[in-house]
C-alpha cells in the first residue's frame, strides 16, 4: 500500500488530469463490451461466455480492413457489423437450442466457440502477435492540460464510446425496436402472441450485443496487441462489471465500468498490489449488499 | 503350458511395458519437442521449431547419421507445467521419442525436468532463462542441459551497461515496470542489483508489476509517466511488450526518460510495432547484425526459407540445441542412449555464428550454456533496428556468476 503516493497524487492537478482520463479510456472501453454483455442477458436470459471472442474477432478484422482500405473509420465499423452478423449466426445456429437448458449447457456451447474462434484466429491470421499500430490521424503529439498528459486518441476513444453508450441507449429506450425488446424481456410468449416474430427479435438483440464486442475491439486495436486467445482476459474484466452493475442493466454497466477504470488508474499508485483484488473486493461487497448489483432488479 | 511359469509371463510383460526408448537404436531418430503452439505466446513453439528445423533439415538433406534421420515430434503443452510433463512422457512412452528438447517457457521447463530425472534420456532445454533451472544443484539431472541464455547472465551484462549509461548521463532514479511472474519479478531484480553494484549512486524510485498478458497497459503508463524518474528498466516481452510501447508513445512516454529494456530488439516485437521507438537500449536477443558476418546474414536467410517469419532469441536458442544433438550423435554413432549423449554434450565447446568469439561451450560443472554473444544497443526504427551494439565480456560474467551462485549456496 502506498497511501502517500495517492495523496500526492490527488494533490496534483497534473496526476489528476492524466489518472482520470486513464480512468476514463479503460472505463468507457470496458462499459462497450460490458454492455453487449448485459444487454444479451437482460433480454435473453443467457450469459454469453463466448462475448470476449466477438471482442477479439472485432479486432483481428479491423486489422484486415485497415490493412486494405488505409482507414481506420472504415475498419471500425465494418469490423463492428461483421461481429454483428456473425453474433446473429451464432445465436441462430447454436445459442438458440440452449435457450432454457441449464446453465452448464449454455457454458459448453460458449467454451466450444471459444476454442473455434482461438483456432480460426490462429489458421487465418497466425499465431504471432499482431499489431495495427497507430492510424495517421492519430499520431499527434499528446494534449498537455493543467500538467497532466492527455492522447488525443484516448479523447477519441472516450468520446466515441459515449456516444455509441447513447445511441444503445437511444435505440432501446426511444425506438419500436427497443419497445418489442424490453417488452421481450419481461415477457417473450406474450410479445409473441402478439404476431411479432420474437425470435428475429433476439437475433438482432445478440447481433447488437456482439456488434458492441466488436466495436470495442476495433476501437481498441490500435492499442492493443492482437493474439489468439485475447478475449478471455477482458471478458472477466467485463463480467465484473456486470455483476457490479447489475446483471442486464446498461447504466449500471456504465456506472460500474467507470468505477473499475478509476480503481485500476488511481489504484496502481495508491495500492498498486492490490488492483485487482480490489475490484473482486467491490464486487463481493456488491453482492453481499445488493445482490442483483447496484442497478439491477432483485429476481422474481 | 509347464515351460511358461509366472517369472517368464512377468518378464514378457515387463518387455511389452517397457518404453520405446529400449528399441530406439535403429531406424528414424524421434526427437520429442514439448513447446507452447497456442495462446498468446504461441510464437515461441513456432519459432523454436523454425530455429531446429534450420539444422536438422540440412542434418537430414546430407543423410543422416548411418542412414537414419531425425523426425521431429512436436506436441502443445499450452504452456501448463502439468500438460508439459504429461506430454513429455507421452513422447517418450508412447511416440518412441529418445531425445526431448524442451522449448516450453520457465513454469513448464522445471515440470519436464522432473520427467526427465525419471525417464534418463537426454533433453535439452531451449528456452527457459530461470538461472536456478541449471544453477541450482538441487535441480541438476545428469541427462539435462540448457541451450537458453540465462537470466543471471543477462542482469550482469545489462547492468553492466546499464551503469555506464546512468554514469554517463546521470540517471539517479530509476524505475521499473516489468511482468509480475517468477520470469519478470527475478529478471528485473537480479538487473537492478548488478545496475546497483557498477553503480552505487542508483535508487529505484518505483515499481511497476503489470500483470502477464495484460491487455490494457494505461495505468502502468500513466504510474511511469508520474513517477518522474531518469530511467526506466522493463522486462516485458511479446505481446504485452508490442502493446505497453503503443499505449506508452501517445503519452510521449520515451521521449521523457531512458529506457532499458531487454526484449525489445526480438524481431517477433519489431515487426509488429508500427511505430518502433528510437533511442531505448536494448538487449540483444536475435538480430542479424549481431554479429555484423556473412555467416550470420547466411543464417538468417536460411531460416526465411524454411519458415514464414523472421528468427527470434528462441529461434537461436533452439538451433544450438539441435547443432549440439547433431554433434553428439555422430559421436555415439546413432546410439540415443541418455547417458553417452550427455558425455558426449557435457562440455563441449562447438563453432557457431551465435558464440562471441565464434564458439559456445556447454559448461561442464552446471550443464548450462556460455560464451553466447550477450550486451546491448539503442533502438532504431529501421533496419538493422539496433544500433551501437556493445558486446559484454564473459570474464567479469563468470566471475560475478560464481559469486551470485556462492551467496545462493548453489557452490
Amino acid at each position: 500500500m502506498e497511501p502517500e503516493a495517492l495523496l500526492r497524487c490527488v494533490g496534483a492537478a497534473s496526476c489528476i488530469v492524466t489518472q482520470l482520463t486513464s480512468g476514463l479510456i479503460m472505463g468507457m472501453l470496458l462499459f462497450l463490451i460490458a454492455s453487449g454483455l448485459t444487454l444479451i442477458f437482460g433480454v435473453l436470459n443467457v450469459t454469453n461466455f463466448a462475448h470476449g471472442s466477438f471482442y477479439m474477432l472485432g479486432a483481428y478484422i479491423s486489422l484486415t480492413i485497415y490493412r486494405l482500405t488505409d482507414n481506420y473509420f472504415i475498419a471500425v465499423i465494418g469490423a463492428a457489423l461483421a461481429v454483428g452478423v456473425i453474433g446473429m449466426l451464432f445465436e441462430r445456429f447454436l445459442m438458440s437450442r440452449v435457450y432454457g437448458s441449464n446453465v452448464l449447457m449454455q457454458l459448453l456451447v460458449c467454451y466450444a466457440v471459444v476454442l473455434i474462434a482461438d483456432d480460426a484466429v490462429k489458421l487465418i491470421w497466425g499465431p504471432a502477435v499482431l499489431s495495427m499500430g497507430m492510424p495517421v490521424e492519430f499520431r499527434l503529439p499528446p494534449w498537455r492540460i493543467m500538467g497532466g498528459v492527455v492522447p488525443p486518441f484516448y479523447a477519441f476513444l472516450i468520446l466515441a464510446a459515449a456516444l455509441i453508450g447513447l445511441g444503445l441507449w437511444a435505440v432501446i429506450a426511444l425506438t419500436r425496436f427497443g419497445k418489442v425488446v424490453r417488452a421481450a424481456a419481461v415477457n417473450a410468449p406474450m410479445v409473441a402472441a402478439l404476431g411479432i416474430p420474437v425470435n428475429r427479435y433476439f437475433a438482432l438483440v445478440f447481433g447488437l450485443g456482439t456488434m458492441l464486442a466488436g466495436a470495442a475491439g476495433a476501437l481498441a486495436a490500435p492499442v492493443r496487441s492482437l493474439t489468439p486467445g485475447m478475449g478471455f482476459s477482458i471478458l472477466i474484466e467485463s463480467f465484473i462489471v456486470t455483476v457490479i452493475g447489475g446483471m442486464g442493466s446498461i447504466g449500471g454497466a456504465l456506472v460500474a465500468a467507470l468505477l473499475l477504470g478509476l480503481t485500476r488508474s488511481f489504484g496502481s499508485i495508491g495500492f498498486p498490489l492490490f488492483v485487482d483484488g480490489a475490484m473482486f473486493l467491490i464486487m463481493i461487497l456488491v453482492l453481499i449488499f445488493k445482490p442483483s448489483g447496484l442497478f439491477g432488479k432483485p429476481a422474481r | 503350458m509347464a515351460g511358461i511359469g509366472r517369472r517368464s509371463v512377468l518378464a514378457g510383460a515387463g518387455a511389452l511395458a517397457m518404453p520405446a526408448i529400449s528399441y530406439g537404436q535403429t531406424g528414424v531418430i524421434k526427437i520429442g519437442v514439448p513447446t507452447i503452439l497456442s495462446g498468446r505466446v504461441a510464437l515461441v513453439g513456432v519459432s523454436s521449431v523454425g530455429g531446429l528445423k534450420t539444422v536438422f533439415e540440412k542434418f537430414n538433406a546430407d543423410g543422416g547419421i548411418n542412414g537414419r534421420k531425425i523426425e521431429l515430434v512436436v506436441r502443445d503443452s499450452k504452456g501448463a507445467p502439468q500438460e508439459a510433463a504429461k506430454v513429455t512422457r507421452d513422447l517418450i512412452n508412447n511416440a518412441g521419442c529418445t531425445i526431448i528438447i524442451d522449448a516450453e517457457a520457465s513454469s513448464a521447463s522445471f515440470a519436464v525436468q522432473e520427467v526427465i530425472r525419471e525417464m534418463g534420456v537426454l533433453c535439452i532445454h531451449t528456452n527457459s532463462e530461470t538461472s536456478s533451472l541449471t544453477a541450482d544443484p538441487k535441480l541438476h539431472v545428469p541427462t539435462a542441459f540448457r541451450t537458453a541464455r540465462q537470466g543471471i547472465h543477462d542482469a550482469i551484462a545489462g547492468g553492466e551497461y546499464a551503469a555506464k549509461v546512468s554514469k554517463a548521463k546521470g540517471l539517479k532514479r530509476w524505475m521499473t515496470c516489468s511482468p509480475d511472474y517468477a520470469y519478470g519479478r527475478d529478471n528485473t531484480a537480479q538487473f537492478m542489483e548488478y545496475a546497483t553494484y557498477f553503480d552505487p549512486s542508483i535508487k529505484v524510485v518505483e515499481e511497476a508489476w503489470p500483470k502477464l498478458f495484460q491487455p490494457d497497459y494505461t495505468e502502468v503508463v500513466t504510474k511511469v509517466l508520474n513517477a518522474n524518474a531518469d530511467a526506466m528498466y522493463s522486462a516485458l516481452w511479446g505481446g504485452d511488450l508490442v502493446a505497453f510501447i503503443d499505449q506508452a508513445n501517445l503519452y510521449g512516454l520515451f521521449d521523457k526518460m531512458q529506457s532499458f529494456m531487454v526484449n525489445l530488439g526480438d524481431y517477433g516485437v519489431v515487426d509488429q510495432v508500427k511505430q518502433f521507438p528510437t533511442g531505448v537500449h536494448s538487449g540483444n536477443r536475435y538480430n542479424r547484425t549481431v554479429p555484423p558476418t556473412a555467416e550470420n546474414e547466411a543464417w538468417y536467410q536460411s531460416y526465411l526459407a524454411l519458415n514464414r517469419h523472421k528468427p527470434t532469441n528462441w529461434s537461436w536458442e533452439n538451433a544450438v540445441a539441435a547443432e549440439l544433438v547433431v554433434e553428439a550423435l555422430r559421436e555415439t554413432k546413432g546410439d540415443t542412449d541418455g547417458k553417452k549423449l550427455a558425455a558426449a554434450i557435457k562440455g563441449r565447446t562447438i563453432k557457431s555464428v551465435f558464440g562471441s568469439k565464434g564458439t559456445l561451450t556447454m559448461r561442464a560443472e552446471d550443464h548450462t550454456l556460455i560464451d553466447y554473444i550477450i550486451g546491448f544497443g539503442v533502438s532504431l526504427p529501421q533496419e538493422p533496428f539496433i544500433t551501437g551494439f556493445a558486446g559484454a565480456d564473459w570474464g567479469p560474467i563468470v566471475d560475478l556468476e560464481r559469486q551470485w551462485k556462492k551467496k545462493l549456496g548453489y557452490t
